[in-house]
């Protein structure tokens, strides 16, 4: 028997990553931002980008957004009633959105463009281990965090919040009633990933929804 | 979890290297995988025999290689090692790291073969 070694060096992830940088490459070639919302089921990544959506058609951007769930376009539907253009996708079973899922549904999405959008958001499968691994071409990766499920998250799944390029504290309307000690969880997300731009905000209320839309306008600036 | 779509994705790649040496048999597969990856070893080893079976790669072993993460701080201009991954500052000086040097790969290192020719 004859044995020897031989060198692989190769990413296990290697094909989303291929397709990943083919988006990305597509993105920018339409000039259209791409952000990718990561987050727990139940944060309110949902109410959150409804609420991004609609005040970003009010300011005249054109915007459109892909969802993902394992089933039921709940949240698509939801999210249409913005009015802008919203594709679901279902991953029947599979924990997060990989770069395949993104290239199919923006192929033959009726209708819609890259180069005719100034926004594009992708709404992952509610999941903080899962989505980190998966690039899916996007500029921005965008954590959510709400007051409901504990300051020490970031703690808890550091490989997502360190891959993160923001974070959004969600529900801060109810912080007071949930006890949230905000100093500890703003203290935790820089203890993962220190820097990072973070955000506190309330769909319900529209508080720091002003911040996070001049943050997505700086972005889209700036990348052209 | 994602492991077995993780170990599908390796038996894959390990089995298109082989098309280059027909009748050669996998013994061992050796992985890079970084502390940040969020990948258990436990969980791909108990994938490995389920995926592997009936392919060139059956029976053969699989060594997980953790990665620590490395970090980078700006103010010391020097690389450390961290201990976990619950706080990413500088083991010397205390600052906060916003640069990750080592800690996320997720790769096939190497692979040991068995070409499969009688030696004497």
């Amino acid at each position: 028997m004859t044995t020897r070694i031989v060198e692989l060096r190769r990413g296990i992830l290697k094909k989303n990553d291929e397709l990943a940088a083919g988006l990305r490459a597509s993105y920018a070639a339409a000039g259209v931002l791409v952000l990718n919302l990561v987050s727990s089921p139940g944060t309110g990544k949902t109410a959150f980008l409804e609420r991004t959506l609609r005040e970003l058609k009010a300011r005249g951007a054109r915007v459109a957004a892909l969802v993902g769930d394992l089933e039921t376009d709940n949240d698509a539907r939801r999210l249409a009633a913005s009015g802008a253009p919203v594709r679901q996708i279902n991953t029947h079973g599979i924990c997060h959105l990989d770069a395949e899922m993104i290239g199919k549904h923006l192929d033959g999405w009726e209708g819609v463009a890259l180069g005719a959008l100034d926004y594009l958001f992708i709404e992952n499968v509610g999941n903080l281990v899962c989505p980190s691994s998966y690039d899916l071409g996007e500029r921005i990766r965008v954590v959510l965090l709400s007051v409901t499920e504990g300051e020490d998250k970031p703690l808890k799944y550091p490989t997502l919040f360190n891959s993160a390029d923001a974070a959004v504290i969600t529900k801060i309307d109810i912080a007071v009633p949930c006890g949230f000690d905000r100093e500890l969880a703003l203290r935790n997300i820089n203890e993962i990933r220190p820097g990072i731009r973070i955000f506190e905000t309330s769909a319900k209320t529209g508080a720091g929804m002003e911040e996070w839309l001049a943050y997505l306008a700086e972005a889209r600036a700036g990348q052209s | 979890m994602h492991e077995l779509s993780l170990v599908t994705s390796i038996v894959e790649t390990v089995n298109e290297t082989l098309a280059a040496n027909p009748g050669a048999r996998v013994l061992e597969v050796r992985l890079r995988v970084g502390a940040l990856a969020s990948v258990i070893p436990e969980s791909l080893e108990f994938c490995w025999g389920i995926v592997s079976e009936a392919t060139p790669l059956e029976g053969s072993r699989l060594v997980v290689i953790v990665l620590p993460v490395v970090v980078h701080c700006e103010p010391c201009g020097i690389d450390s090692e961290l201990d976990g991954v619950q706080s990413f500052r500088c083991p010397r000086c205390g600052e906060p790291c916003a640069e990750i040097r080592q800690g996320r790969e997720l790769e096939i290192d190497s692979i040991e073969i068995d070409d499969g020719e009688v030696s004497e």
